[in-house]
């Protein structure tokens, strides 16, 4: 009986006593206070927490979008404290992003929109790279809708596309945020089993800021956060 | 090929083209801007071409006028006698004396007066670069016979119509009675709504107040080998001062500064081309700007998946050269048009010449690229991480 080859687990996220601040002198706040969490490579993890608890402001630290202020926050093995504007724009060639409004183009169609997303792999022609926007169409079940624009699509055919934008590029990690906030349940839970099975294929670790009780049996872990702190963490891999 | 095979989405044309109505009326800001380009510079242009016809289809390389002369408008007299004096430098073929004033022309249909510029020449020497021309001069010998230019003004009456249908056309030149008795094409300019040839003779019985023995312009030939700047440098050593000579490109040249810097007219016109590149400029940046605002988010998103800023300056440059390019051609095909109308009607020499149309491509693709330039600091306003 063949064996099944042991994929070694790697620390994709590795976050170690971050805090953030907004603001100046008197109105300088703090809205995140000592985060310490990591993440492996193939693990789903939700981010729970209420609003202007700083799961907003935590998932751009980790997306390269913001200048890490305090603490370490190494993001496949790139550590961002310190880290140079260049330096955190090639790191988000490797980090997917899927956006609550979806954000398409929208003079462009699904196909292209998901072309954007792979015309930054490098060395590829424009026929492979539209192969490559098919391939990922058709994954998320969107074969036939390639030559729609997005406002001929509805709210879940649009996050479909937005996934398969995001996975073109081949990340190693993917951010959403509240990706199911605008979709029915139903919808929504196909689009977060979608998202952890493409993800899973590709040995993609992913970050997704959720409200949505419905989807929580889907994530390999759950981490609760209030007041800028990671105050509890549920599920199958403990750390 | 490797162009084509590394090709990338053309996200300018396709975010341009998002909007059509907007993108018309983009190009049709810089269409109109071109056109204003297009109409002013053909003005000036038109305006310096025309006031020196008559300077081109001269035949002489070397030309002898007054100091005091300004320009056609207002020759001033010199003795005759210099271009014998001129004869003596061995490399001179040949001189030709010219008279030259506004005299009033009568329109023979309708009887009104108008002021036409007259020029008075022997019928035996070369006038004109005319191979047609001394056929023609040779029926000026009679007194009181004239040749008109058939590219003046119609004010003057039909004179073409009549001559070709062969009436005998007779009318009043400074109230004294003439005969028409051939045509030329000369052209008029912006000091001349028309011109009339005729010879000395005639002219100064048309002129009874001009001396005999004074004439505004002298005509000299060289030799085929003598170099006309030399020539005119040694004749203006040994000739007086109440008379200057210069060669016939100076003299093309004499004619065009003065319209360019004694009178406002060059700089009318070339402020009105600058006010079409500054509407052009107003109207692309609105555009542009407009349309960066519009598409910020999705620059961000751009820009959070990894697009270097650098690449997005690039789309909005790119949009700047298709709006360019689109709103030029518009603008050359109209100008064409507004060219041949303008010809038509007033008979100024207006040609889109390649200096014209290339001179306004680029400056309708400095208009645009600079628009571009301007709207793209509103990217930088572009924050990825608001986008979450």
């Amino acid at each position: 009986m063949p064996t099944k080859k042991k994929i070694p687990i790697i620390s994709t996220v590795r976050i170690n006593n971050l805090s953030h601040f907004y603001g100046v002198a008197d109105t300088r706040k703090k809205v995140l206070d000592g985060v310490n969490f990591n993440i492996t490579n193939g693990e789903l993890v939700l981010l729970k927490g209420p609003s202007g608890c700083g799961k907003t402001t935590l998932l751009t630290l980790i997306g390269a979008l913001r200048t890490c202020q305090s603490g370490s926050l190494n993001v496949l093995d790139e550590e961002l404290n310190g880290a140079s504007r260049k330096t955190r724009q090639k790191l988000r060639r490797k980090i997917g992003m899927i956006f609550q409004g979806h954000n398409l183009l929208r003079c462009l169609t699904a196909e292209q929109n998901v072309q954007m997303g792979a015309d930054l792999l490098g060395n590829l022609t424009y026929l492979q790279r539209r192969e490559v926007a098919r391939k990922w169409l058709s994954d998320v079940g969107l074969e036939e809708h390639h030559k729609k624009m997005p406002s001929d699509l509805s709210g879940g055919q649009k996050q479909r596309v937005a996934i398969a934008r995001a996975l073109s590029a081949n990340p190693k990690l993917l951010l959403a945020d509240e990706p199911t906030s605008a979709l029915d349940s139903v919808t929504g839970r196909e689009i977060v089993l979608l998202l952890k099975n493409l993800a899973k294929e590709q040995n993609c670790s992913v970050l997704m800021v959720t409200h949505d009780p419905r989807i929580s049996d889907l994530a390999d872990r759950i981490l609760n956060m209030e007041d800028g702190k990671i105050f509890s963490t549920h599920g199958k891999l403990e750390y | 090929m490797s162009f084509f095979k590394y090709r990338k989405i053309p996200l300018a044309w396709l975010l341009l083209t998002r909007q059509p109505l907007r993108l018309f009326v983009a190009i049709a800001g810089i269409s109109f801007a071109g056109i204003l380009m297009f109409m002013q510079l053909g003005f000036r242009d038109g305006l310096f071409d025309a006031s020196v016809t008559v300077h081109r289809l001269l035949d002489a390389d070397l030309v002898l006028i007054s100091p005091r002369s300004k320009s056609s408008i207002s020759m001033s007299g010199f003795p005759k006698r210099r271009l014998i004096q001129a004869m003596a430098q061995e490399d001179v073929l040949s001189v030709a004396p010219v008279n030259m004033n506004y005299l009033l022309w009568r329109n023979p249909e309708n009887l009104k007066t108008r002021s036409i510029l007259a020029l008075g020449f022997n019928p035996e020497d070369s006038l004109l670069l005319d191979e047609d021309f001394s056929s023609k001069a040779e029926k000026l010998k009679n007194p009181g016979r004239v040749l008109f230019d058939i590219l003046s003004r119609p004010e003057f009456g039909p004179i073409e119509e009549w001559f070709l249908q062969g009436k005998t056309i007779e009318t009043e030149v400074a109230g004294k009675r003439i005969k028409v008795v051939g045509l030329v094409e000369l052209g008029p300019s912006f000091g001349a709504d028309g011109n009339l040839i005729t010879s000395r003779e005639t002219f100064l019985q048309l002129m009874p107040t001009n001396p005999r023995g004074s004439i505004e312009i002298g005509l000299i030939k060289l030799n085929d080998t003598a170099d006309p700047l030399f020539v005119s440098s040694i004749l203006n050593k040994s000739l007086p001062n109440d008379v200057r000579v210069i060669t016939k490109n100076e003299f093309i040249e004499f004619e065009k500064n003065y319209w360019r810097d004694s009178t406002a007219i060059g700089f009318i016109f070339s402020l009105g081309a600058l006010m079409g590149f500054v509407v052009g400029c107003v109207v692309v940046y609105q555009i542009l700007y407009s349309d960066v605002s519009d598409h910020l988010p999705e620059y961000a998103t751009l820009m959070a998946m990894g697009y270097r800023l650098k690449s997005l300056f690039f789309v909005v440059a790119r949009e700047g050269f298709i709006l360019a390019l689109f709103g030029y051609l518009p603008a050359y095909v109209s100008g064409q048009a507004l060219y041949s109308l303008i010809r038509n009607s007033t008979k100024l020499p207006i040609e889109m010449d390649a200096n014209k149309s290339i001179l306004i491509f680029i400056l309708i693709l400095f208009m645009c690229m600079g628009s571009a330039g301007i709207a793209m600091r509103k990217l930088v306003d572009a924050d990825p991480a608001e986008i979450f």
